[in-house]
């Protein structure tokens, strides 16, 4: 029963993605049909269309957009109190606050160190996180979509226009699929209105603020761009945001599907769907691997606290299964929305979402993240087993060569960087000790979890620790920069660089990289190359829980 | 001195590598290899903490100086495999070495010059554009031109051949090189290489590795390389604090001989062996390599071209049948056509009289007073007139037609043109004005050539045939030979283009030759190799020159340019699926402290957490010189698809080296158990 269900929704999921993928590969190419409302739109914004951008320009292009975006979001959430759109009269946000929020959103982080209901208007909501959650998304798609032709496209010297790719991942890809996923939101109960929160008196008397909002459509995106920034602050969890299993199945698939229907998108652009289906099985391999680990600890459940499965921090109308799912979706695709509390599964459970962040989220990921990430271990693993055929390692007919490898090293190190040195500090120095919420190593685990997170621009927490502390605002916005921008850019740096490279036709002494040999030195490469890395800190934080656990100890 | 084999002096080698091991711990030496540099820094850190604890009486010294004894060896063994590579070539480098000795030259004013009136100058003094008079017993001082004159030249100093050689000014076969010796008559060359870059120096320098580059390729891995060294230096730099949080203490000591068997020693330890090791194999086979890269493209060809003549045939037409014209006795065609060849000295005819031996069982005695009848290129016809006045003849068609003034009946009309069809070379044999049968003469192709390109097209990599013959002949011996594709009446021009169309492709292009009009192409092309008899304009555009002036030997060097990258590659594989049973020793050593439960981490049963750590260190050390034989020699290859080879070696190097040290270093804890070192 369980494995039907499991089945039903990835074949629900690919069967989805395969046909967004033809979509896509269509818009990205440029449809004729959509060309003139395009092209006008663009001019309107003074860029011209037909310019062809190097990687250079291209990058230039995505870091001077995204700087602009977070300056309008930090002032808008500064300000936000004498704005209007403001019902419950919020006030305006700290700055180390303000400055979280807007790196946060501005990196498709959506990591949430405020609470929606209590700290952001609804104009912030709107203008602001919104507006954010489809540019942000459409930024990873564009900066993909470019990665993909340097990889893929025959030689020359340029990866095309970031402002056309933007604009057609916004318009003609994330818009739609809102709009029809908001729509279905609204009508299974989610709220989509500009009135203030209700104060309804409870059965027992009490006096209770139930709040409200435009949620429908910024849960929609949330959803979609695998921003997972929820409009209340428990997130899916919340009745508001997912009322129903119909919901909360729509939001499921939506998390994972722009993701999914990349790897597809990349094996249309090669000219060669194998090498996507490769890269979806790498995966889906990984995925469908710590999916089970964490079903089978929340369903068999903690001995300790009772028979059944592990319910704490979940919700009766998901269950076990459901919010086991949603959890390994959402830290494999960087979506960071949960429906259950994190902090609350078990030990392993919890060890598996941070593996699937601190690989870099390349287990489907960030719309476009995903893919670009798991291209940084596709050119380490060429790179390494490669040389073993006896040939310059290629990829797609194209050398990877020490400007390459330099460039992968480079974006390689960001994840280490990050969160070891992120993390060490944070367990050291007094100020941010204060978040710690649990002793022993399940307060290690939360330090360890908020770093992955942030590095890996997911955005779910383990929701114990104080995310709201200045020190971690602060860093945690550092590192949410670094764990985009150092990445994307050695990325776009390699792709830049592969394009102006002949592609050599394929014979029997090239490198297959599609197959089940690939797939596993894929996987093998993320595992030993990525994932190793952290089994020290890993072994502190979960697994030792783990094995306090099962010697019966509790934190 | 010829082939190398011969030098290698073991023992002394061994030695004198030992030695080196010792002086290259120079940190000025040591920097260019970033992972043992940092192994090195990390061993005397230890060293130095190890001695504190020694005279502070701290317990744990013992310890201490125990891993950074294991630590220092890692960094001897490095060198050793390093030193080891670089001796064979300096053996190699010594010999040449030998040959440049200083002597006095006869310097002539212009190349008409008497030799009577030259100048003696001191060989190591001369400059390019001079012109130098050398003859019999004379060391040619440097790399020349022939410019007038003719001469033997024995080149065995240089290629290891001890047949002379001609050199004469004009032509192909005028460049003389440095250190070979005038064997009879002489000549007068011009000087084309500076003082000390003539093509011996180079050789020399190259055997010696002191000109050594690193190739993009090692330079590509070594840039991983660090990457992954700063990769554990985060992770072992942060591990203190993490630790300190979960209540405990990890000494420094630990912590470095962690960080060093995270590392990748083993790839880092003998990169630069495995790159020496491969140019020294193309020593071996006789192939000096300009560059280190021209080795590596070697290995990422696509596309060779081969020389139809000498490299897919034995370069001559030779007799394959006889067939009789109607009602004529086979014996008598046999015998008839013994004759017409006795005389002809040609490889033709010579093939022509086996083929009668092989069929009469004899052959046939020389007539007496019988006349010789030549070829002529207006008779096209040879052969022998009998003192009876019986006249034997054999030669092109049309001739012997027009002689006989008879045309081949039906059947063997049909015969002659099969042959032509099956791009042969059909010779009539006629007695008198009888036309008797026809002689199939074809290019025969060498045994085990065929199964030599089934082998490449398993690689990947196409054959073409490169020849001067026609469209029809040139398809019939590239179908025999199982070429992929051929180029007939090619014109150095033509396979200029064709290099330009296969690399327009994106395909690398590997090609031999050996005259001056061979040069752009040798330029253009991905891997040129020349041939040491060519000319040098020839041996300038190659990147490759082999000694023995063999043209089968690009296959040879495209094996050796794989096998190269597969033990890089291997070797890093190994390296690095190393780390899995390191962590597993390792971690639950420091941590169980903190918390007991981590004691499961410890899968392979380690004794102690001391005896852990230790058993690490050691198999870091152990394993690096157990891989130097296969670093120096090579990962076997044999020739296969990318698909296989990488099912192979990712079974072999990368499983491999997933269990290998998990055995390995229970199997070392065990021994330390049993000899109560921990």
């Amino acid at each position: 029963m369980t494995l039907l269900a499991y089945t039903l929704y990835f074949a629900a999921l690919i069967s989805t993605a395969l046909c967004l993928a033809l979509w896509m590969s269509r818009v990205y190419g440029g449809l004729p049909a959509l060309a003139g409302f395009e092209r006008a739109f663009l001019r309107t914004s003074g860029v011209d269309p037909d310019r062809q951008m190097t990687w250079g320009t291209y990058a230039m292009a995505v870091l001077a957009f995204n700087l602009v975006c977070f300056v309008v979001l930090y002032a808008i959430l500064r300000a936000q109190g004498a704005l209007p759109l403001n019902p419950d009269g919020i006030g305006g946000m700290p700055p180390d606050l303000a400055f979280n929020t807007a790196v946060s959103f501005v990196t498709n982080t959506n990591w949430q160190a405020y609470s929606g209901e209590a700290q952001v208007s609804y104009l912030s909501q709107m203008a602001g996180l919104t507006v954010q959650n489809f540019v942000s998304a459409g930024t990873g798609m564009a900066v993909a979509v470019g990665v993909i032709r340097g990889f893929t496209a025959p030689k020359g010297n340029t990866l095309g226009n970031f402002w056309v790719d933007l604009t057609r991942s916004v318009l003609w890809i994330l818009l739609p699929l809102s709009i029809i996923l908001g729509l279905f939101l609204a009508w299974q109960g989610v709220p989509q209105t500009l009135q203030g929160a209700v104060t309804a008196t409870g059965l027992e008397g009490g006096e209770q603020i139930i709040a409200r909002g435009p949620a429908a459509a910024q849960i929609a995106i949330k959803q979609l761009g695998t921003n997972g920034g929820g409009f209340f602050g428990v997130n899916s969890a919340h009745p508001f945001e997912n009322p129903t299993i119909a919901s909360n199945l729509a939001q499921s698939l939506s998390l994972l599907l722009i993701p999914v229907a990349f790897c597809f998108l990349f094996g249309r652009m090669a000219g060669d769907r194998r090498q996507g289906w490769a890269i979806f099985a790498a995966m889906a391999v990984m995925f469908a691997a710590g999916l089970c680990v964490i079903h089978i600890y929340e369903v068999a459940g903690n001995p300790a606290l009772g028979l059944g499965a592990n319910m704490e921090g979940k919700e009766q109308r998901f269950g076990a299964m459901l919010s086991s799912l949603w959890a390994a979706s959402t830290t494999a695709a960087s979506n960071g929305s949960v429906n259950a509390m994190h902090d609350s599964f078990m030990p392993l459970s919890g060890l598996v979402m941070m593996v699937f962040m601190q690989i870099g989220e390349v287990i489907f990921g960030g719309v476009g993240a995903g893919l670009y990430g798991m291209l940084l271990y596709v050119v380490l693993a060429v790179f390494l087993a490669g040389l073993m055929v006896g040939r310059t390692p290629e990829y797609l007919g194209r050398k990877i060569e020490a400007r390459e490898v330099t460039l992968a090293v480079l974006a390689f190190l960001s994840m280490p960087l990050c969160i070891l040195v992120g993390g060490a500090i944070a367990t050291t120095v007094p100020a941010a000790l204060a978040s710690v919420q649990d002793p022993g190593p399940h307060g290690f685990s939360e330090i360890l979890y908020a770093y992955s997170s942030a590095t890996g621009n997911n955005g779910s927490a383990f929701g114990g620790w104080g995310a709201a502390n200045t020190w971690h605002t602060t860093a945690l916005g550092l590192v949410m920069l670094a764990g985009r921008y150092a990445i994307i850019i050695p990325l776009l740096g390699i792709a830049g660089s592969l394009i102006r490279k002949p592609k050599a036709a394929a014979t029997s002494g090239t490198f297959p990289t599609h197959g089940p040999l690939f797939v596993t030195l894929l996987v093998l490469t993320v595992l030993i190359l990525g994932a190793l890395t952290f089994l020290p800190v890993l072994a502190l934080g979960p697994i030792a829980e783990e094995t306090a656990r099962v010697a019966g100890q509790t934190f | 001195m010829s082939r190398n084999d011969k030098s290698a002096d073991m023992p002394g080698l061994y030695s004198a590598a030992a030695g080196q091991s010792v002086t290259k711990l120079d940190p000025r030496q040591l920097w260019r290899n970033p992972v043992m540099f940092v192994t090195a820094v990390v061993a005397a850190m230890t060293t130095v903490l190890g001695l504190r604890d020694l005279m502070s009486g701290t317990p744990g010294a013992g310890v201490a100086l125990h891993i950074a004894f294991w630590l220092w060896l890692c960094v001897l063994f490095a060198n050793f495999a390093e030193a080891l590579a670089e001796g064979r070539g300096k053996a190699r480098a010594d010999t040449l070495r030998a040959t440049k000795s200083e002597t006095k030259v006869r310097v002539l004013a212009d190349p008409d010059a008497d030799p009577d009136t030259a100048s003696e100058v001191v060989s190591t003094t001369l400059r390019e554009g001079q012109f130098v008079y050398v003859a019999a017993g004379d060391i040619v001082p440097t790399d020349g031109e022939a410019v007038r004159g003719m001469a033997s030249v024995n080149e065995s100093a240089v290629t290891g051949e001890s047949a002379p050689v001609i050199r004469e000014a004009g032509g192909d076969r005028s460049s003389v090189t440095g250190g070979t010796t005038i064997a009879s008559d002489w000549i007068v060359m011009k000087v084309t290489a500076e003082p000390g870059k003539s093509f011996l120096d180079r050789m020399i320098a190259l055997v010696e590795g002191a000109e050594r580059q690193k190739t993009p390729n090692e330079i590509a891995l070594n840039i991983l390389l660090v990457g992954l060294t700063l990769i554990f230096l985060f992770v072992v730099v942060t591990l203190p604090a993490f630790a300190s949080y979960s209540g405990t203490t990890i000494p420094v000591v630990v912590l470095g001989a962690l960080f060093v068997t995270l590392i990748p020693t083993t790839i880092g330890g003998l990169l630069s062996a495995i790159g020496i090791a491969g140019m020294d194999r193309l020593v071996k086979a006789n192939v000096i390599a300009k560059s280190g890269r021209a080795v590596e493209a070697a290995g990422d060809v696509d596309t060779l071209l081969l020389d139809k003549t000498g490299t897919i045939t034995f370069g001559n037409r030779m007799a394959d049948t006889l067939v009789a014209a109607p009602g004529v006795d086979m014996h008598r065609l046999a015998r008839a056509a013994a004759l017409a060849s006795l005389a002809d000295e040609t490889p033709e005819g010579k093939s022509i009289v086996e083929k009668a031996r092989e069929m009469l069982g004899a052959i046939p005695p020389m007539p007496t007073g019988a006349t010789f009848v030549p070829f002529t290129a207006q008779t096209r016809l040879s052969g022998l007139d009998l003192a009876d006045g019986r006249q034997f003849r054999k030669g092109a068609i049309d001739a012997v037609i027009r002689l006989t003034g008879q045309t081949p009946p039906g059947a063997l009309a049909a015969q002659v043109d099969a042959i032509a069809r099956a791009g042969g070379t059909p010779l009539l044999v006629a007695e008198d004005s009888t036309i008797l049968g026809v002689v199939h003469l074809k290019d025969i192709v060498k045994p085990g050539v065929r199964e030599r390109f089934a082998e490449l097209r398993a690689m990947g990599i196409r054959t073409v045939m490169i020849t001067g013959d026609n469209p029809l002949t040139a398809a019939a011996i590239a179908a025999e030979a199982g070429v992929d594709d051929f180029l007939a009446e090619a014109t150095p021009e033509m396979k200029l283009d064709l290099i330009r169309r296969e690399q327009a492709g994106g395909r690398l292009v590997a090609m031999c030759g050996d005259g001056s009009n061979d040069a752009p192409a040798l330029a253009q092309a991905d891997v040129g190799v020349a041939m040491n008899s060519g000319t040098s304009a020839a041996k300038e555009a190659a990147n490759l020159i082999d000694l023995d002036s063999d043209p089968t030997k690009l296959i040879e060097v495209v094996m050796v340019g794989k096998q190269l990258l597969i033990s890089r590659g291997a070797l890093t594989t190994f390296s690095i699926a190393n780390d899995v049973a390191k962590y597993f020793a390792v971690l639950p050593a420091i941590f169980v402290a903190a918390y007991p439960g981590l004691a499961v981490l410890n899968i392979m049963g380690l004794a102690s957490p001391t005896s852990a750590i230790l058993s690490a260190v050691i198999f870091n050390a152990l394993i690096l010189i157990a891989l130097v034989p296969l670093a120096l020699r090579g990962v076997a290859y044999r020739p296969a698809s990318a698909a296989q080879l990488l099912r192979r070696n990712l079974l072999v190097y990368g499983l491999g080296g997933l269990i290998v040290p998990f055995v390995g270093i229970k199997a070392i804890d065990l021994c330390l158990v049993t000899l109560n070192l921990a």
